[in-house]
Formats: C-alpha cells, sequence, structure tokens
C-alpha cells in the first residue's frame, strides 16, 4: 500500500548499528559515541557522569540535584546572565540533571553552534564558579518546587512507595530531598561534592545530528580530553536489597485534592538481569499495551474508576521496581487497590497467554524506528547500550532477543519479583 | 526536506493534504474536524471531549476490545486531543501498516457504536479526568481567569466540560453530536511520511470517496464584546505556593498583528515552542521578564504564550509567586517592563534574536513526522498550510516599531483578567 521510494541525498534512517556508529574511549575515560544525521540541521549532545545522589549523606540529601543545577548559574568565564545569553541567542539549550547514580547533561543546537555547545558544556562541568548570590536564589526554587511536591499526590504517592518498598537502601531516598536537607546544603557542600565526584572516568557523551562523527569525537576531545581528577571515586557498591515479607500499606493526607494516585508494586529486575527482557513485556500485558493493557481495562474500561491506570517497569543499575499506578476518586481508593492486587494475583498465578506475548513482542519491534527518529532519541539509544553494555549491534538484535522470549520466561519473571501478599501499597490524597 | 504538498478536496467535501518524507519508513495520519469546545453551549459543555472518548469506544468492525490492541501490534502509536476549535485524531505507523489506521478513521467517522453502557462507564472516566486536573492549582487559576475574561463567547469554558453536564450529559446528545459533526465536509485528512501520493491517493478516494458529505450547522458565533476594563480575580486553595496568571485579549492567528505579537512574547517571556511533537523548547532566562522577576526574585519562575485560534483569545504571562513577596508586588514589576517595551523601541539585535529562536525551534521540530504531519492540518484550522510555510518569513519582517505599536494597543490593563491562585497553607503532615 505505501511506496517505499528512497529520495537522492541522505541516506533513509535505518536502525543503528555497528557500521554507522562511532565509538571510542578517551585516554581520560571519557566514552564519546556518535551517529551521523544529515537529514536534520540540528545536533544533539547527551551523556553523564557518575556523580550521583548515591554519594551523599541524609542530612544532606538533595546535594546532588542542587549541584546539577548550580552548573549553569556560572562558570570561571561566563556569569549566570552571559552563559544563558550565549545559549538562548542562538536557539540552543543546555541543562543537567541528576539521579541516584549519575549526573546527566542534554544540549541541543543548530549545528553551525555546535562549537559553543561544547565549549559551555567543558565549561560548566569542569570550572563552575557557585557565586553565593546565585546559590541562594537557587535554594528559594529548589524549596518552592519541593513545596510543589509535597502538594502533588502522585508525587507523594511515588515517594512513599520508594520509602516503603526501598527502607534503609538508599533508592528509598528522594533525589531531591527535603526542605530540611536542602536548607542544610552549603556552599562548601556543593564545591566539594564537584570537586570529588565529578570528572572523565565512567563518563559518556554521545553526539547525534548534522555532523561526521570522528569530527564531532576531536571537538570532544579538544575541550574535554585533558580533564583529569585524580580524586574521582569509584561507585560505592549498593547494599544488599532485601525484598518485603509482607504487604505493606502507608497512606499520605493531603487535604483538599478532587483526586487520590495510587501506586501499588514491589522490586523488579536490573536492566543487565538476563529476565528484564521477559519481565519488561510482561509489564506491557499487564498495563502498557493498548489502552494501557489488562490494568487499564480492568480499572478505567471496565470500572470506569480512573482515567489513569497504568504499570511500569523501572529498571537501572541496582534493583528496580514493578507498579500499577492509578488517579482515582478519594472515595474508589480501596476499590481500586482490590482491582490492582488482584490484577496482579492473576498476573502471577496465570502469567500471559501466547497471543497476548506476541502482540507486545510485535509492538516492541515495530514501535523501534519511531524511537529513532530524531537526534534526541537515537542519543537517548546509544547512551542506552552503553551504560548497560548491550553491545553496538543491539538494535540489529532486539527483534530476535525480543521473539525469543516464551510465556514461560514471562511466567517466572512474575513469580520472580510480584508477590500479590508481599506488596507495598501507598496512596496520596484527601 | 521539501515543503511540497499535494492538497485536493473529494467531492463528498473531505479535505486531504499529503506530504511526502522519506527520510524513515514511518507514516502519520491525521484527522481534524473543525469541531471544539467553542461549538458547545450548556448544559452540554464537555460533548466534543466526550465525544472524542467514545471514538475509541468502538464500531462494528473494530470493536472496542480489538480496537486499541489493532495499533499497538503493529508497532503505531496514537493518540486524540480535543480543544477550543477542533478535535483531532492521529496515528503514526510503519509505513507498510499505515492501512490499518486509514480504515479505522474511515469506518469511525460515520459507525461508531456510542453503545449506552459504554457512555455511562465513561461518563465516571471524564470525571476522574476533570478531578485529576482539578488537583492542579494553575488548572482552577486558569480555568477562572477563562471564565472572567469570556463572559460571552464560548471559549468561556474548559475543554473538559462543567461537571454539572458531566453529570447529565446523555447518549442522545453525545450521539446527535457525531451525527452533526463527523461528516466529510467538515474534516482534513493530512498525512507525512514514506508514501506515494498518487497511490496513497487512490487508496484514500476508495475509502473515503463513499462517506456521503454532511449538512453541518454554521459554527456557534457570539463574540466577545471589548474588555471594558482590568477584572482581578482570586482562588484559594490548598498548598503553600502563590500563583499569579495575567491574561491579555489577543487576536486571532490570522490576524497580521499575531508576529510582532509573537515576537514581543519571546523578548518579555522566551520564546514559544508551537510544536505539538519533538520540538522542545529552550530556556527564559535572559527575557526581560526573567531578569526583572525571576533575577530579582519576585517570582520562582515565569512563562508566557499565546494561543493559535480562530477567534481572538488570551496571551497569558505565569508566574510562581516568590514565597517571600505578595502577588501585587509581581505585578507592579511585570507593569514597569510592559511600560518600558511600550515606551522605548526595542532594539533590532533583539528582533533578530527572537527570529533566530523561532528558526532554530522550527528546525528541532522538523526531525520528527508526527510533527511534520500535525502542521499540515493543524494550520488548516485557523488558517491554511501557508500560514507554516510563511511563519517564519512574516515574522522576519517585524520591526521594532511594530512591536511597539502592538504592545501599546494589547497590553493595557484594561485589556486584561489579573488571578492569584492563593494558597490557604494547610499542607501535608
Amino acid at each position: 500500500m505505501a511506496g517505499r521510494r528512497k529520495t537522492t541525498g541522505s541516506p533513509r534512517h535505518s536502525l543503528p548499528g555497528p557500521e554507522d556508529i562511532f565509538r571510542s574511549v578517551l585516554p581520560n575515560g571519557i566514552t564519546v559515541l556518535g551517529r551521523a544525521n544529515f537529514n536534520s540541521p540540528s545536533v544533539v549532545i547527551s551523556g553523564y557522569t557518575p556523580a550521583g545522589s548515591l554519594f551523599e549523606a541524609d542530612e544532606k540529601l538533595g546535594l546532588a540535584d542542587f549541584t546539577a543545577a548550580a552548573l549553569m548559574r556560572g562558570t570561571h568565564k561566563h556569569d549566570f546572565d552571559s552563559l544563558y545569553g550565549a545559549l538562548e541567542a542562538v536557539g540552543a539549550s543546555l541543562g543537567f540533571d541528576s539521579g541516584l547514580h549519575t549526573t546527566g547533561f542534554h544540549g541541543r543546537a543548530l549545528v553551525e553552534d555546535l562549537p559553543l555547545l561544547l565549549n559551555l558544556l567543558s565549561e560548566t562541568l569542569r570550572q563552575p564558579s557557585f557565586p553565593p548570590t546565585e546559590l541562594e536564589k537557587l535554594r528559594s526554587q529548589l524549596l518552592t518546587g519541593l513545596s510543589i511536591r509535597n502538594q502533588d499526590t502522585s508525587d507523594m504517592a511515588e515517594m512513599a512507595f520508594d520509602e516503603l518498598l526501598f527502607r534503609d537502601h538508599p533508592y528509598a531516598r528522594p533525589e531531591d530531598g527535603h526542605p530540611a536537607t536542602v536548607k542544610a546544603i552549603t556552599r562548601e557542600d556543593i564545591v566539594e561534592h564537584h570537586r570529588r565526584c565529578f570528572g572523565p572516568r565512567r563518563m559518556v557523551i554521545a553526539l547525534v545530528g548534522a555532523v561526521e562523527p570522528r569530527k564531532a569525537a576531536a571537538a570532544v576531545e579538544k575541550v574535554l580530553g585533558d580533564w583529569k581528577n585524580p580524586d574521582q571515586p569509584e561507585e560505592p557498591r549498593l547494599p544488599e536489597f532485601k525484598p518485603l515479607n509482607k504487604t505493606v500499606e502507608r497512606r499520605v493526607s493531603i487535604p483538599g485534592k478532587s483526586q487520590t494516585d495510587i501506586v501499588v508494586g514491589s522490586s523488579g529486575p536490573a536492566r543487565t538481569d538476563p529476565d528484564y527482557l521477559a519481565a519488561s513485556l510482561g509489564n506491557s500485558v499487564l498495563g502498557q499495551f493498548g489502552m494501557m493493557g489488562r490494568v487499564g481495562d480492568v480499572v478505567r474500561e471496565r470500572s470506569g474508576l480512573a482515567y489513569y491506570a497504568y504499570s511500569n517497569l523501572s529498571a537501572g543499575v541496582g534493583p528496580g521496581s514493578w507498579t500499577v499506578s492509578a488517579g482515582v476518586n478519594p472515595t474508589n481508593v480501596d476499590k481500586a487497590v482490590d482491582l490492582i492486587v488482584k490484577e496482579l494475583r492473576r498476573f502471577v498465578k496465570d502469567g500471559v497467554t501466547r497471543r497476548e506475548l506476541a502482540d507486545s513482542q510485535a509492538n516492541f519491534v515495530g514501535r523501534l524506528p519511531l524511537s529513532m527518529e530524531s537526534n534526541g532519541g537515537v542519543a537517548g539509544a546509544l547512551i542506552n547500550i552503553e551504560r548497560y553494555h548491550l553491545g553496538l549491534d543491539y538494535y540489529l538484535r532486539y527483534p530476535g532477543l525480543v521473539k525469543a522470549v516464551t510465556t514461560a520466561d514471562v511466567s517466572e519473571a512474575a513469580r520472580k519479583y510480584i508477590d500479590a501478599d508481599r506488596l507495598a501499597i501507598a496512596t496520596a490524597g484527601s | 526536506m521539501t515543503n511540497s504538498i499535494r492538497k485536493t478536496k473529494l467531492s463528498n467535501g473531505l479535505t486531504i493534504l499529503l506530504k511526502e518524507i522519506h527520510t524513515a519508513p514511518l507514516i502519520s495520519s491525521w484527522m481534524w474536524y473543525r469541531v471544539g469546545s467553542r461549538d458547545e453551549s450548556a448544559p452540554r459543555t464537555g460533548v466534543s471531549h466526550w465525544t472524542e472518548h467514545m471514538q475509541f469506544k468502538g464500531t462494528q468492525k473494530f470493536p472496542a476490545a480489538t480496537l486499541d490492541k489493532a495499533i499497538s501490534r503493529e508497532g503505531g502509536t496514537w493518540n486524540a486531543f480535543t480543544y477550543l476549535d477542533w478535535t483531532t485524531y492521529y496515528e503514526t505507523m510503519p509505513a507498510d501498516k499505515i492501512d490499518l489506521a486509514l480504515r479505522l478513521e474511515a469506518d469511525r467517522m460515520v459507525n461508531s457504536l456510542f453503545d449506552k453502557k459504554e457512555v455511562n462507564s465513561e461518563r465516571t472516566v471524564i470525571i476522574s479526568e476533570r478531578e485529576g486536573n482539578e488537583n492542579e492549582p494553575l488548572f482552577r487559576l486558569g480555568e477562572a481567569i477563562q471564565h472572567a475574561a469570556y463572559r460571552v463567547h464560548a471559549y468561556h469554558h474548559e475543554v473538559i466540560g462543567d461537571k454539572a453536564d458531566l453529570l447529565t450529559m446523555t447518549r442522545a446528545d453525545l450521539y446527535s453530536h457525531y451525527r452533526t459533526y463527523y461528516v466529510p465536509n467538515n474534516a482534513v485528512l493530512a498525512m507525512a511520511g514514506d508514501f506515494e501520493t498518487g497511490e496513497i491517493l487512490k487508496r484514500l478516494r476508495q475509502l473515503y470517496r463513499p462517506i456521503p458529505k454532511g449538512h453541518i450547522p454554521p459554527r456557534l458565533l457570539r463574540p466577545e464584546p471589548p474588555a471594558e476594563g482590568e477584572i482581578r480575580l482570586t482562588v484559594e486553595g490548598p498548598g503553600e505556593t502563590t500563583y499569579a496568571q495575567i491574561a491579555y485579549h489577543f487576536p486571532q492567528a490570522s490576524n497580521p498583528d499575531f508576529y510582532p505579537l509573537t515576537v514581543l512574547d519571546s523578548l518579555l517571556a522566551g520564546p514559544s515552542n508551537l510544536n505539538m511533537f519533538g520540538g522542545g523548547g529552550i530556556s527564559n532566562k535572559t527575557s526581560r521578564l526573567y531578569r526583572a522577576l525571576v533575577d530579582k526574585e519576585y517570582a520562582i519562575s515565569i512563562s508566557g504564550g499565546a494561543s493559535v485560534t480562530i477567534d481572538p483569545y488570551l496571551y497569558v504571562l505565569s508566574l510562581t509567586v516568590h514565597p517571600r513577596r505578595k502577588p501585587e508586588e509581581a505585578l507592579v514589576q511585570i507593569d514597569r517592563e510592559i511600560q518600558r517595551v511600550q515606551d522605548e523601541l526595542v532594539s533590532r539585535e533583539e528582533v533578530a534574536r527572537a527570529i533566530k529562536q523561532a528558526r532554530a525551534m522550527f528546525a528541532y521540530g522538523s526531525e520528527n513526522i508526527t510533527n511534520q504531519a500535525f502542521w499540515l492540518g493543524y494550520s488548516e484550522m485557523f488558517a491554511s498550510y501557508d500560514w507554516f510555510l510563511t511563519y517564519l518569513d512574516r515574522l522576519a519582517s517585524v520591526k521594532p516599531r511594530d512591536i511597539q505599536r502592538v504592545a501599546r494597543l494589547y497590553l493595557r490593563p484594561g485589556n486584561r483578567v489579573v488571578g492569584y491562585y492563593l494558597p490557604t497553607g494547610r499542607s501535608a503532615a
């Protein structure tokens, strides 16, 4: 039905693979990834340095987050105003965010402004000036953000869930901290965190767009190749995660809200666990595929209880989480939680049918080109294969990996991670 | 990337726009209906949005249970949106699977079942959607401002509708709305992606030509009388954070003043991103209002934006008030900056920057086929695709004097609604 005529000029998109992904490791440890896309006049840079909130003390929770935001408040060459002036004048963007294990960065510009973007990235990473007045302005903004977060039913349900599931494990802690801890962070803390934790070892940077990867890598080497930090620590080992031995619940009261948010679930695989893909496909059947899978069907379509009800698998470096979320009227919370627990029980007991699995497999494979359409999508994909050591040929092998998963694999993964009698149930609202 | 498109109208009035893009094996298809919340009056506010929901509840050929799975199985994505002026349904699929989407849209243009049980089950879903919105202070403030700004014009209510009407809407109301407005002569089908124009057009004629044209009533037209003075309002609610929104009456997108106003917005609050997909914005930290309010700690954040509409709508400045300040103090600073832009000509350099920013954002949006397809039909809803094609050039011809003129004409206190969200301070334990 649809033609597939080739145009002259730039080649069509194919999935990234060893033929067109550029990868090199600089002597100081930075991994550079690149892929050209001359169909677009712009370029994206994306990546991370291994400086996350895992390093911080309880009393200073939010330090990595504060530091990441503070990088853009001024450098040894640019004050706040001239830093943003340079970016905004050409319609470019650059920003940082931090998580548990890493501080990430993401920038975009028209291709002629790539040198500017790389220079500013280098400056902000290596020589931020952390001006005191700017830090205090930023602190006010972060504290207001926390006030807003504390009123947000979805954020608070997720926070309560993490605390219930992870308990003493560092994953229990919110990366943006609490008002008391953010107030306690000093400029010295930020300077020290940056000095110690930011460095080239285990840093990854991906460049995608209208630039030849080798040239882009050379440009990266020029601004970041001489970066050294001998004090950069090794990643601390995560403590062992102990699964729940009974169901635990917490209800966070936020008065005056029309809707209550629910998060129910348990732990899940790490991204590199061999059963990750089976869990991911199982998750698709449970609460993603079509109109949010079985969960969407039961909680929204058939009971009319929620506008959104879905499941999510969060899988990273350490122990992940497997959750079902929904937003419901406060009078329907118990009913919705019961339906969700019932679906989880069914999922573990009966697994998925071959038809359900085949549908989700087809979806996973079919949607790949759409996720790689833009420079940002490809950059994210490159970061993904590097972070989890999936191999440059991962996306070429991906369809085969997906199709190889069986219903027995899904059942095994479901049983391994989910026990309907050992769940964390968190709600937030009136 | 070519900008050439093929525009056709079938004998039943269906307008078709096609744009070939061969950079990826994808096709995005959008069906637009010229009906939205502006066509509604009490007690049927929210009927367009609810009708959109019912479009996912099945036809005979595509029953509800199979409908949602059919697209996902093929690796496609889909969704729908209801707005003030239009309702739209889109699918983005691997190129060789697009026929499913074309058949689906042809079928549900005519054959949606609107089953009574499904109507009732969807009632609580939509009320749940509304209640989720009501959790957000800015939704409640925005709704109050919209009501105050539009006493007469049907832009005065939120797309989701008032709860009173959601509770009493009947199947007959919804079905009659559907039969009236979902006709080919009230629709635009726009596609971008990896197809061959002649081939796809043949298939579209095959699928859509048999659908009979309908009689569309004239669109509800209750022009809002000119504002007679500033309106101030407050909304109280839970939390600890104060918000302010200032809404000015702006002209519609087809008015030539829209271009200098867009540049003015860029200078005041940073460039707005008109892309629905893939664009992503850029920061606004060197904009005049950021510098005057956020840098000087009257506000935690500030944003501004106009909407692209058929009739005149609102330009809204939205800010989170700094915890140490009162909203009235922030308003004084905003007024000071507006006075400045009315009294002094902005520089040519500033104007050039705004143009470059708009250029960059359009470039970012061009990477995404769904976004490219979006623009084809979207521009037809309030103007034509020429609006999109000429947008950057028309922006580039804006002069400092134009900006001063429109700032004086539109950014007057007598032409605005000022709203504050005041927290009553009952926060979480």
